[in-house]
């Protein structure tokens, strides 16, 4: 019996150096967890460690202090996490076939069976009939669903996601949000959701994490008391509304400071 | 004041104008084919274009252009090759290596300056009087720009794209051959294009030093002799190996830089 992953953020601090070599502290003693299949949002003003916390999950920093893990049976061959990125971070020399690829070539896949994975997930995304473009001949939400489809193809444990959608304009990130629903729907991934939208939190997710400004540290996890699917409708409804406004409470002075700091 | 809006346009507007085009390079043609024919220029010092085209249309049947294109092909083929490979695998590696960096960026700062076509007499000296000194030269200068511009363009690889990459499970060797190098590929052809020039500047240079064969070696023996028409026919030969490159290198650019919004 395989026991299911799930993410364990525990006592968490980083400091680093800024170019003035100052030491910035940016998380102190963060502590949460992402259940498997879950879907987690990590909400905080500017500058509250967010995107620090999310390199930490990727594997692309180390934590100060503190630490960052996976409890539970990991397959062999399948990576803990894949990212999606908020600018995209597509490989503008591949096409979006060969974008959804770039993990499975790293992995050590053969063609054919790289080929398969990624028709799939090219399929799920809605991606059909793009195969052969190149990134700049797609609009900025097709983008973001070929990395939706790169981080899915290698089938990670946890998709770690970083303010995917803050780059698109509104109506897109409307449908964008509805169709991540769906494929979490479909797919039961564990993901953890950092954004700065309140309300885009709150109707993906399950749990929200709220942390403080500079240095980041958890205020409250909110739980959001919305059944499964999400609906629009839901957007009026007194769980909604009711766990926006604690955490904009939460927030609000905190966004406030924040917002003198970056004007100073 | 504001400009009424019809008005802005104008000056946003760029026309193409492709008449004008074909009218300025065939204009000077005719200008110069009148010059000569009146006789206020003696053809010794501004031969005719016709004559110049038969002089070359008469060179290419005698065989005598073929081996001095020929010669010229094999030296500046060969010299470029060799620059342009050892370019990009020293530009790559000090820009992959930290410690090739430490090392590289000096040296190339140091020895990058230097005319190339001051080495040819010290380069003579070394490998002799043959093709070997030549070839040298040219490696020589096609090599300076493509080390820089396949170093700057690994340099300015997105480090975004490095940390996806990274965060898809690349390794060093990966990020090298899938992120680094094509994102260097728009400079390396800047600096094939920029080495395509400085190799013709220097293949005239060494065959006019030293020479028994070759374009430049045609250009200055018809003029010891007096054979002005012969020399312009090498002065257009070479003007048109210089637009022939080009147009080669940036169909070349277009086919393996497929996904370039402006291509």
């Amino acid at each position: 019996m395989t026991r299911p992953v799930k993410v364990v953020v525990r006592d968490v601090s980083h400091t680093y150096r800024d170019r003035s070599g100052q030491s910035v502290e940016a998380l102190a003693g963060v502590t949460f967890t992402v259940e498997a299949e879950e879907l987690v949002a990590v909400v905080g003003p500017s500058g509250c460690g967010k995107s620090t916390l999310l390199n930490m999950l990727a594997g692309l920093l180390s934590p100060s202090a503190g630490g960052v893990g996976f409890e539970g049976d990991l397959p062999a061959g399948r990576p803990p996490t894949a990212m999606v990125f908020q600018e995209f971070a597509l490989f503008p020399w591949r096409t979006v076939q060969a974008n959804v690829e770039f993990g499975l070539e790293e992995a050590g896949l053969a063609t054919p069976e790289r080929r398969a994975i990624a028709r799939r997930f090219i399929e799920l995304t809605g991606l059909v009939g793009f195969e052969g473009k190149y990134p700049h001949q797609l609009s900025g939400g097709m983008r973001q669903r070929v990395g939706i489809a790169r981080a899915l193809a290698v089938d990670p444990a946890v998709l770690l996601m970083d303010e995917p959608f803050s780059a698109l304009d509104a109506q897109t990130r409307q449908l964008m949000q509805e169709e991540l629903l769906a494929i979490w729907e479909r797919t039961r991934k564990t993901i953890l959701y950092v954004t700065h939208n309140i309300h885009e939190a709150v109707w993906m997710a399950d749990r929200v994490v709220v942390l403080s400004r500079r240095p980041g540290r958890v205020l409250e996890i909110v739980p959001v008391e919305l059944k499964r699917p999400r609906t629009e409708a839901m957007l009026g409804q007194a769980g909604f509304v009711g766990a926006v406004e604690r955490i904009w409470a939460l927030i609000k002075s905190q966004a406030r400071e924040a917002l003198r700091e970056s004007v100073a | 004041m504001r400009l009424p809006a019809a008005a802005g346009a104008r000056v946003l507007e760029r026309r193409e104008h492709p008449v004008a085009r074909v009218v300025g390079l065939a204009g000077l043609l005719v200008l110069w084919e009148l010059v000569t024919r009146t006789g206020w220029v003696p053809p010794l010092f501004l031969p005719s274009p016709l004559g110049v085209l038969a002089a070359g249309v008469e060179m290419v049947q005698s065989g005598e252009l073929l081996t001095h294109v020929a010669t010229s092909l094999g030296r500046i083929l060969l010299g470029f090759g060799l620059g342009a490979l050892g370019g990009v695998a020293v530009g790559l590696a000090v820009g992959v290596f930290s410690l090739a960096e430490a090392v590289g960026t000096p040296l190339i700062a140091a020895t990058f300056p230097i005319p190339k076509i001051a080495l040819l007499p010290l380069l003579i000296l070394w490998l002799g009087i043959g093709e070997a000194s030549k070839v040298a030269v040219i490696t020589l200068g096609v090599f300076f720009p493509m080390a820089i511009n396949t170093y700057a363009g690994v340099r300015h690889a997105d480090p975004l794209l490095l940390r996806a990459a990274v965060s898809f499970g690349a390794g060093r060797w990966s990020l090298v051959r899938k992120v680094m190098l094509p994102s260097a590929l728009p400079m390396i052809f800047a600096g094939l294009k920029l080495g395509a020039g400085t190799s013709l500047l220097l293949l005239v240079a060494a065959e006019m030093i030293a020479a028994a064969s070759g374009i430049g070696f045609l250009v200055l023996h018809a003029q010891n002799l007096m054979e002005t028409t012969k020399l312009m026919v090498g002065i257009v030969l070479l003007s048109l190996l210089g637009v022939c490159s080009h147009w080669l290198l940036t169909r070349l650019e277009r086919a393996v830089i497929p996904w370039r919004a402006d291509a």
